[in-house]
């Protein structure tokens, strides 16, 4: 098992090299940079431009440039932030516990609701009420979540019950501690409920499928046969049988944590880390650019290894070695 | 062959119906049509493509026909009745732009302009080749027919969501059309030596599929050179989506083909002397071909909801091109769309589109595996 965790921790390597290498060469190799806008602006002055170019160490040649990131890289120095002028890590931690509070929240609602409302589906195979969930499930998984934030930033409008955008009111510092946790609370009912409905979709059409598997099987009518009561037998036969896939988009999920959110977070003026993504794509800010995938690619690699684990502990019959 | 002898032998001993003969695709048309749903999600689709390929006839106005003086038109009401009486056709009124601020427009009720079918409008070329004037719906100009209101140059946006059609269903299939040649080789080289080259193959595979998906979409996009023609972009958008698309896969052909290698048709195949490009491509990945087709058309409304994210943050089809998520740009200003909400209407487009392509896409898996089948 240890060993397995470690040759997991060890493939990540080639493939961090593999994906800055790729992600440092194409923005490159697009037309123009960061400066290049900078020297559009008649209030910067040209030699100010030509330091910050020397301190980027901008002049040199490309594979100077990739291996002084990576080294510095390596030490967990991400470099300074061409736009904000501030270290990326600092940039990247403050934004990362906002993407982070925001995807939790939205994934234990997602899960709270979706595992009994699966197991409710699936033991009503074709019934009225499967049906009508079954549908909207894939209404749930078949709408993008820039569109469901747009209509809900609309109708919160609309009726004026909820904050339109944002994550803090303009009093948010004047506010006592638990004033600031309700304002942030009632800025995170529009985004939790996009990223919510999405995952409840998926993860009840997968609980659905998983438990109707089960339910099928010969020991599920064994026990039924023993003259357990129905309640036992769901819960302790069934449900503990088809958990497994559900856990294997768990820790699917964890590693999208990073990147899941970053449109709704650009749509409802969330400031997490897709939210700078997006804005240091569109500036050219490359260090942040390289930081967020390095950062993202990890969470990718960890979350799919934490459910790996996970996996063995639950179920007896998976074995890594 | 086998199988349908197989299956013909079970028919006779349950003695109930003739013997019959069925190909494997008329077991699955069979089983296709008890599934309501999965028809209804076909017959979309193909309204949808019909779309597509008719989109000069049925689209009211060109893609840059622009009513300066409409701009934010809401979509014009059709009118059964009026002070002059009922009509049978639906007729609309002319509008004047009222109050500019707030986008109000004044409909003048002393002149009718009825809804007509098959006019006479801009003149096009269907397919490129075919000329033509007639559109499906319109009404005599100076009176405007704007089904779904219009943009901030009074674009009408039905016209441009008919266009936009084209971009946003033909995405999926043009990278589905990449994809699986590519994952279907590269898959079944790997699962066919095996060993340390499909060791290697896989854990590039791997790191592919690693990749944070959108954050990469959105890198590779950004950097895409924007002096080409919005007509490009949109295929390298498509070679980006199919880039991001190819190695889980690939992955899913390796699995199949560990398996399908050790039977006896392909030792047989082996056994008579053909290459093992053959003996792949020619006798291992023809049994693939259901779980593909499954796949493919899982895999298209991922490409749709990809192209249709990257344009709505104008990384991916680009003005003067209409596609569903570029002319959703157009919503995301809450100001605007809180004085114009029909400019959420391709939305509502995207989604059925891709509810279309699960639900159907579900159905066909159900047809096509053997052990879900109801006699």
């Amino acid at each position: 098992m240890l060993l397995y965790v470690l040759r997991r921790l060890l493939q990540l390597i080639p493939m961090l090299l593999g994906i800055t290498l790729m992600a440092f060469v194409i923005i490159k190799l697009s037309p123009g940079d960061f400066l290049s806008e900078m020297r559009l602006n008649p209030l910067v002055s040209p030699e100010t431009i030509e330091r910050m170019r020397e301190n980027f160490g901008l002049h040199q040649p490309l594979a100077v440039q990739y291996l002084r990131w990576l080294w510095n890289a390596v030490r967990l120095d991400f470099g300074y932030s061409f736009a904000f002028q501030v270290p990326v890590v600092w940039l990247i931690g403050s934004r990362l516990f906002n993407t982070v509070l925001l995807n939790v929240v939205g994934f234990a609602v997602a899960w709270a609701l979706a595992i009994p409302i699966g197991i409710y589906a699936a033991r009503r195979q074709y019934s009225l009420g499967d049906n009508a969930l079954s549908f909207a499930a894939y209404v749930g998984i078949s709408t993008p979540t820039f569109f469901s934030g747009l209509f809900l930033l609309f109708w919160a409008f609309k009726t004026g019950w909820l904050p339109i955008g944002g994550m803090t009111s303009v009093d948010f510092e004047f506010l006592p501690w638990w004033g600031k946790v309700l304002d942030i609370a009632h800025h995170m009912v529009i985004p939790v409920l996009v990223v919510g409905v999405f995952s409840i979709a998926g993860l009840m059409r997968q609980m659905r499928a998983a438990l109707l598997e089960v339910l099928r099987q010969d020991y599920v009518r064994t026990a039924r046969a023993k003259g357990l009561r129905e309640p036992v037998v769901i819960n302790k036969h069934a449900v503990r049988n088809a958990i497994n896939p559900i856990i294997t988009i768990f820790g699917f999920e964890l590693g999208g944590l990073l990147g899941g959110s970053a449109i709704l977070e650009n749509v409802v003026g969330w400031p997490g880390l897709g939210k700078l993504l997006v804005d240091a794509t569109l500036q050219k800010d490359l260090y942040v650019v390289m930081a967020a995938l390095v950062f993202g690619s990890v969470m990718l690699v960890v979350g799919n290894l934490v459910a790996d684990i996970m996996l063995a502990f639950a179920d007896p019959r998976v074995r890594y070695d | 062959m086998a199988q349908a002898t197989l299956r013909r032998g079970t028919g006779e001993r349950a003695g109930a119906a003739p013997p019959q003969i069925r190909t494997p695709a008329q077991l699955a048309w069979r089983q296709l049509r008890k599934h309501p749903m999965a028809l209804a999600g076909g017959a979309v689709l193909a309204l949808l493509y019909l779309v597509v390929a008719l989109a000069e006839f049925i689209a009211p106005y060109s893609l840059d026909f622009a009513d300066r003086e409409r701009f934010y038109h809401p979509p014009t009401v059709l009118r059964f009745w009026d002070a002059q009486g009922i009509s049978l056709r639906p007729f609309v009124y002319l509008t004047t732009l009222e109050d500019p601020q707030l986008r109000t427009y004044r409909a003048d009720p002393t002149r009718r302009y009825y809804l007509r079918f098959f006019v006479r409008g801009e003149p096009y070329r269907v397919f490129g080749l075919v000329p033509g004037s007639r559109h499906l719906v319109g009404v005599d100009p100076p009176g405007r027919l704007f089904l779904m209101g219009t943009d901030q140059s009074g674009r009408d946006q039905f016209s441009r969501i008919v266009y936009g059609s084209r971009v946003s269903m033909t995405i999926g299939i043009l990278s589905a059309m990449i994809t699986i040649p590519l994952g279907m080789i590269y898959g079944g080289v790997a699962g066919y030596y095996g060993g340390r080259v499909d060791n290697l193959m896989m854990r590039l595979a791997e790191i592919i599929m690693s990749f944070p998906g959108f954050y990469l979409l959105l890198t590779l996009a950004a950097v895409l050179p924007t002096s080409v023609g919005c007509t490009t972009h949109f295929y390298l958008i498509t070679f980006i989506l199919a880039f991001l698309g190819w190695a889980g896969f690939s992955r899913m052909i390796r699995g199949m083909v560990l398996s399908i290698k050790e039977r006896e048709f392909v030792q047989a195949a082996r056994a008579a002397g053909l290459d093992d490009f053959r003996v792949i491509v020619r006798h291992i990945l023809p049994n693939t071909a259901s779980q593909v087709i499954v796949v493919a058309t899982l895999g298209i409304p991922g490409a749709i909801l990809g192209e249709s994210s990257l344009s709505f943050f104008g990384f991916g089809v680009r003005e003067p091109c209409a596609s569903w998520g570029n002319l959703l740009t157009a919503a995301s200003n809450l100001p605007t769309l809180i004085l114009s909400p029909w400019l959420l209407f391709p939305g509502l487009f995207i989604i059925a589109a891709v509810v279309a392509f699960n639900i159907f896409g579900d159905g066909l898996r159900d047809a096509l595996d053997p052990r879900a089948r109801t006699s």
